[in-house]
This record gives structure tokens, C-alpha cells and sequence, in this order.
């Protein structure tokens, strides 16, 4: 899902609020209270549900105080046009780093792409004579996967309702222990003997247990913002490279397609579960989750330190990543107040608060499902690299699109479908079509 | 092959093109953003060209022998006419963006026409670049031995140059192209048009490298010199920037320090 955020000076509430919304320097009212926080899960962008009256008041003031109070509207939207430039480009750079992790390590390290087995989620095996019974096969596990991503997000939706926030909690840290300590012991295991280096035990277990520990206190915790969005980056790595390897060839592709159909689904519909999921924190006024969202956010500061009373007692639900990477549980929550030290006190450059609070948050699981898009052109066939490229290309411009209606709808929305359908097109088509004329180009020397 | 080669080729290829990149495009974000929507649309029109190609081939049925190299260099030929053909799609789109932009900014600089141009001549070069040769330096990574078979031991040399020689076209025809479409002045299109069109003649008499490369650096000097002076440059410009006597320049560079 892909929010955007914004904090108000005065409440010092980080809230979403979309990069199109103003640069209001009086921050709206609106923004504050509960908005904080409802991020939604990963693979719908959101953007911060208000009540109706709400709204309204919120749109007037959004019209009215841009910059500068009393500006026309088309002052606010040009602002909010170059915020949404600088947005998108803070997107850009997170998505292309986690896959450019997946696909160098798929590229050196041969332990992702050899078959050892399938996941339960799949049972059915691909090693079929007949193409009708693979593709059988490939679409019963896509149901089983979908139903098994359904059946926890409602499941976390029910939970969330019932407010047992102990028990979500305690399955989001247990997720990210899994993920930062089992899953990096493994990776950096294949590194190491890809390329021969020996390590002893005793440095191994220090170099894993201060990556795990860090990695914990600052996705759940505090931290530097830089930190934790490496951090997250690493884990939506981690997690993408076991989906490529457990996922059989064709399941992969019609499970992602089937997971943008459900992305849609699941944020548009009124009955979605995570639609439900933020409007129940909304309600609430409390914030969904601490990690498994991505912030873009620039640092800010000041208001953030006072913020707190509502953040601090809300609840930080961590998303269990290993339910889903795919996401639909995920929640993010604005988590500037915890993440980012205060530093100055006082109120210095209120101005320049605005600036930096607006930011884009993007949910882990369209990390994850837009690495293994690429992950798996990377793995699969003649390890081509041109449909690699093409697909990153197609995954960027399908980003681009989604802020873009973003910015013109303002309401929450799935980041995966656009990019995921630009992907697979561009994946099937460059594999089949424009490989076969490049490489006969490529071999005569031949340039166009 | 080895490393030495690999990193080699790759900077000749690319680094003009990278160093492009870093000074002048990295640090703003509404130029990233267009020069990747230019590399898509250039990948878009290969997508098309090789659809072209590979309906003509299955039309004649795959048969082999010299019907297969005409068959390539018609397919090379209509790739050229479609990436021109997106180009001013591109330039279309690139319009009524402006037109946006303008209307929703009226204070704020939007990217001129003449920047644009750049930037999608730049998208346009590298997303070329880098789909003709990246195959061929990773292969080059590896073990092997180039020209055992009695052709060129200069293979990777040559593609890196002329991998070069492309990009930088293609921002020159860009600079041109745009400028012609926003002068209405049709004959610039057709002359890029032809000189791609001669460009990638030129390659199909490709073990003859001389040849082919240096008319091509010589087609490249040109349409330097013509997007130069199309660019707004002038020869006085060029000497006083040289001399580091540019007023403007300097005092530009050091307002945005």
C-alpha cells in the first residue's frame, strides 16, 4: 500500500496525508489527532481515512492553507506537484535497491535458484509431463496461497478487532526474530561458501546476533531513519529470495497476478479486510503498526518529540512479516515519534517542518512481491539480463503511475497491480519477443 | 576474457553516459522521473519492432539462409522508423505535460523544452545502450577466448565503442528532434530520421570495424555540432566557457552553492 504522510507542526502528529494534499504551513487541524496513523498493510496505498465531516473540513483547509494562507489552490497543487516529484524518487530508491540485492545475489549465489522442495502453501508439484496438469497445478496453488493470505488477514482483522493487541504483537516479533536472525544465518551461510571465504563459529555468532539485534531494536524500537530503512529493505530482500526459491516457476506468475487482482480487491472494495483494518484503527484514533511499512519520511524532529501521548500509548502492532509478505496484514503505522530522536528542542524553523514531514510510505510486501517479479526474470531462462532490465523499468513506471493517481485521487491505493501487470507483460513479452531479435542483432553486430 | 576487459568495455560503453547522469540529471528528481518514462518508451518501441520481426519471420516460416539476414536487416531498418515514430510520441506527451505543468505552476520554472529534449535523448541513449550491450559484457566476465573461430579479437572493443557512439547520438537527435518539432521545422526530423537510418547501415558491413566506426564518430561530431548550435550554443559561448571567463556560469554555480 502506499501512503503518504505528513505531520503537523502543531500536533507534531505524523499523519497521512498525501503528498498532493498541500503544503499546508498551518497544518491543518486535520491532520492531527487520530490521523496518525492508519497505515494500512502493505499492498494498498493508503491514505489516511477521515470521517466525513472531517474530510470536508480537512479539504477546506487543504485548499486554503498552502504555503502560504489564503493562496489560491493552484498554488497548493503546484506545491504539492514538486513534493510529488521528490516523493516519487524517494520510492525509486528503495525499490531499486532491494532489487538490485535480489537479483545480484540471484545472479552469484546458486542456492536461490536450485529447487529443494516447495512450501506447504504450494503442494502441488510442477514436475508434470503434460502442460494442461502444470498449469493445473500452478493455479490450485495460487488458490491455496491466496486462501492462506485471506483466511490470516481476516484472521488479524478479527484479532485487531477483538483488540488483542498481546497476541499480534507477540506474532509480528516472533516474524521479524525469524526473519532477522534464522533467515540472515542462512543467507550469509550461501554467501560465505559462493565464494569460498571460511568463518568460525564465534565471529559468525557475533556478526549475526548484532545484525539481528539491531535490526530489532529499530524496526520495533527507535532508531536512525536511515537504519531502519535499510533494515527494511534487507528483510523484504531476505523475504523475496525465499519466495523465488520455494515458488515454483508458474505458480509464481499466476500468484502474482492473482495478488494484484487481490490487492485491488482488498483496498477498493468497502468490504476489504485491510480497508476494515484502518478504518477500525481510525475509529480508534490509534496507529496500526510499527514496522513492515516503509517510511520515506525525512527526519523532522521537533513537533514529532512532543507528539506523543497518542503515539506512544497506541498500539504498535507489528506485522507479521512471514505471514505475509504478501501483505495484506500489514500495517504500517506512522512511526515517526519512535523512530527519529528529537533533536532540537524548541520550535526552530516551523517552515521547515512542512517540508520534511510530507513523505511516502510504502508497505513491505509490494517490496517483496516487486523483487520477486524481478528476482525471477532474473533466475529463470537463459539468464537474460535485458529482461531483467525490462522489467525494472516496467516496476518503476508502474510506481510512477500509481503516485501519479495518487496524487489525482487521493485516496488509498494498491501499489501492486500497475506495476505487477507492467511487469508480467513486459516480462513475457521481452523473454519470448525481444530476446530472440536482440541476441540474432547482438550476434551479427547489428545496431538499431 | 577477464576483469580488466569487462571493466573496461563497461566504462567505455558507459561512462559518458554515467557521468551524465551524476552531474546533471541525479540531482532532480522531475529529470529522473522523465528519463526513465523515456527509457520506457524506447523499450516500448523495441517491444513493437521486435513484435514486427517476429511475425515476419513467422510468416516465411523460419526458413533458413540469407532469407533470415534480410529479414534481420528489414526488421533493424523498421525498428529505427518505430523508435522515431516513439520518440515523438514522446515529444507529444512531453507537450502536454509542459502545457500541465505551466498551467498548475505559473511561479514555478518548469523543465524547458530544450531540457526535456535532452533528458529523453539521454533516456532514450541509455536504455539503447545498455539493452545492445549488457549481454555481451557479461559474457564477458567469463572464461573464453575472443576470435578463435577466425573473426575479430577486437569484438568487445568495437561493441563498446560503438555502444558509445549510440548513446551520444541518441541525445544529439533528441536535442534536434525536438527542437525541429517545436519549430515546426520537418526537415531536422527527416534528416535524424536518415541519419539513423545511416547509422545502422552503416553496421550491417560489420566486420569491416574501420570503417564503420569512424563514419559513425564522424556522423556523431555532426550532429554534435548541429545540437550544439540548435541547443542555443554559440561560438563564443564555447570559447568563454573554455577559458572559464563564463559569467553567467560561474556566478550560477556558485548561487547554488
Amino acid at each position: 500500500m502506499l501512503t503518504f504522510m505528513a505531520s503537523d507542526s502543531e500536533e507534531e502528529v505524523c499523519d497521512e496525508r498525501t503528498s498532493l494534499m498541500s503544503a499546508e504551513s498551518p497544518p491543518p487541524r486535520c491532520c492531527q489527532e487520530a490521523r496518525q496513523g492508519l497505515e494500512d498493510g502493505d499492498n494498498a496505498a493508503q491514505w489516511r481515512s477521515q470521517d466525513s465531516e472531517d474530510d470536508l473540513d480537512e479539504d477546506a483547509d487543504r485548499y486554503m492553507c498552502s504555503g502560504v494562507p489564503g493562496q489560491p489552490s493552484g498554488l497548493e497543487e503546484e506545491l504539492t506537484l514538486k513534493y510529488g516529484a521528490k516523493h516519487v524518487i524517494m520510492l525509486f530508491v528503495p525499490v531499486t535497491l532491494c532489487m538490485i540485492v535480489v537479483v545480484a545475489t540471484i545472479k552469484s549465489v546458486r542456492f536461490y535458484t536450485e529447487k529443494n522442495g516447495q512450501l506447504i502453501y504450494t503442494p502441488f508439484t510442477e514436475d508434470t509431463p503434460s502442460v494442461g496438469q502444470r498449469l493445473l497445478n500452478s493455479v490450485l496453488n495460487t488458490l491455496i496461497m491466496i486462501s492462506v493470505i485471506v483466511a490470516m488477514t481476516i484472521f488479524l482483522v478479527v484479532l485487531y478487532k477483538h483488540r488483542c493487541y498481546k497476541f499480534i504483537h507477540g506474532w509480528l516479533i516472533m516474524s521479524s526474530l525469524m526473519l532477522l536472525f534464522l533467515f540472515t544465518y542462512i543467507y550469509l551461510g550461501e554467501v560465505l561458501k559462493t565464494y569460498n571465504v571460511a568463518m568460525d563459529y564465534p565471529t559468525l555468532f557475533l556478526t549475526v546476533w548484532n545484525f539481528g539485534a539491531v535490526g530489532m531494536v529499530c524496526i520495533h524500537w527507535k532508531g536512525p531513519l536511515v537504519l531502519q530503512q535499510a533494515y527494511l529493505i534487507m528483510i523484504s530482500a531476505l523475504m523475496a529470495l525465499v519466495f523465488i526459491k520455494y515458488l515454483p516457476e508458474w505458480s509464481a506468475w499466476v500468484i502474482l497476478g492473482a495478488i494484484s487482482v487481490y490487492d485491488l480487491v482488498a483496498v477498493l472494495c468497502p468490504k476489504g479486510p485491510l480497508r476494515m483494518l484502518v478504518e477500525t484503527a481510525q475509529e480508534r484514533n490509534e496507529p496500526i503498526f510499527p514496522a513492515l511499512i516503509y517510511s520515506s519520511a525525512m527526519v523532522w524532529t521537533v513537533g514529532m518529540a512532543k507528539l506523543d501521548p497518542s503515539s506512544q500509548g497506541a498500539l504498535q502492532l507489528p506485522y507479521d512479516p512471514e505471514m505475509e509478505e504478501d501483505s495484506y496484514d500489514s500495517f504500517g503505522e506512522p512511526s515517526y515519534p519512535e523512530v527519529f530522536e528529537p533533536p532540537l528542542p524548541g520550535y526552530p524553523g516551523e517552515e521547515l517542518e512542512e517540508e520534511e514531514e510530507r513523505g511516502v510510505k510504502l508497505g513491505l510486501g509490494d517490496f517483496i512481491f516487486y523483487s520477486v517479479l524481478v528476482g525471477k526474470a532474473a533466475a529463470t531462462g537463459s539468464g537474460d539480463w535485458n529482461t531483467t532490465l525490462a522489467c525494472f523499468v516496467a516496476i518503476l513506471i508502474g510506481l510512477c503511475l500509481t503516485l501519479l493517481l495518487l496524487a489525482v485521487f487521493r485516496k488509498a491505493l494498491p501499489a501492486l497491480p500497475i506495476s505487477i501487470t507492467f511487469g508480467l507483460i513486459f516480462y513475457f513479452s521481452t523473454d519470448n519477443l525481444v530476446r530472440p531479435f536482440m541476441d540474432t542483432l547482438a550476434s551479427h553486430q547489428l545496431y538499431i | 576474457m577477464t576483469a580488466a576487459v569487462f571493466f573496461g568495455c563497461a566504462f567505455i560503453a558507459f561512462g559518458p553516459a554515467l557521468a551524465l547522469y551524476i552531474f546533471t540529471i541525479a540531482t532532480e528528481p522531475l529529470r529522473v522521473i522523465f528519463l526513465i518514462i523515456g527509457a520506457f518508451f524506447w523499450l516500448v518501441s523495441l517491444l513493437f519492432s521486435s513484435l514486427f520481426w517476429f511475425m515476419a519471420r513467422t510468416i516465411t516460416d523460419n526458413k533458413d539462409g540469407p532469407i533470415q539476414k534480410y529479414l534481420l536487416i528489414l526488421g533493424a531498418l523498421v525498428s529505427v522508423l518505430i523508435q522515431e515514430m516513439f520518440r515523438f510520441v514522446y515529444y507529444k506527451l512531453l507537450k502536454k505535460a509542459s502545457e500541465g505543468l505551466k498551467s498548475i505552476n505559473p511561479d514555478e520554472t518548469a523543465p524547458s523544452m530544450r531540457l526535456l529534449a535532452y533528458v529523453s535523448g539521454l533516456g532514450f541513449g541509455i536504455m539503447s545502450g545498455v539493452f545492445a550491450f549488457v549481454n555481451t559484457l557479461s559474457d564477458s566476465l567469463g572464461p573464453g577466448t575472443v576470435g578463435i573461430h577466425g573473426d575479430s579479437p577486437q569484438f568487445f572493443l568495437n561493441s563498446a565503442f560503438m555502444t558509445l557512439v549510440i548513446i551520444l547520438l541518441h541525445v544529439f537527435w533528441g536535442i534536434i528532434f525536438f527542437d525541429g518539432c517545436e519549430k515546426k521545422k520537418w526537415s531536422a526530423l527527416l534528416v535524424v530520421l536518415l541519419s539513423h537510418l545511416l547509422v545502422s547501415a552503416l553496421t550491417f558491413i560489420s566486420p569491416h570495424y574501420g570503417i564503420n566506426l569512424v563514419s559513425t564518430y564522424i556522423i556523431m561530431v555532426l550532429m554534435g555540432i548541429w545540437a550544439f548550435f540548435v541547443a542555443g550554443g554559440s561560438c563564443r559561448s564555447l570559447k568563454l566557457c573554455l577559458l572559464c571567463q563564463d559569467k553567467d556560469f560561474l556566478l550560477f554555480n556558485q548561487r547554488s552553492r
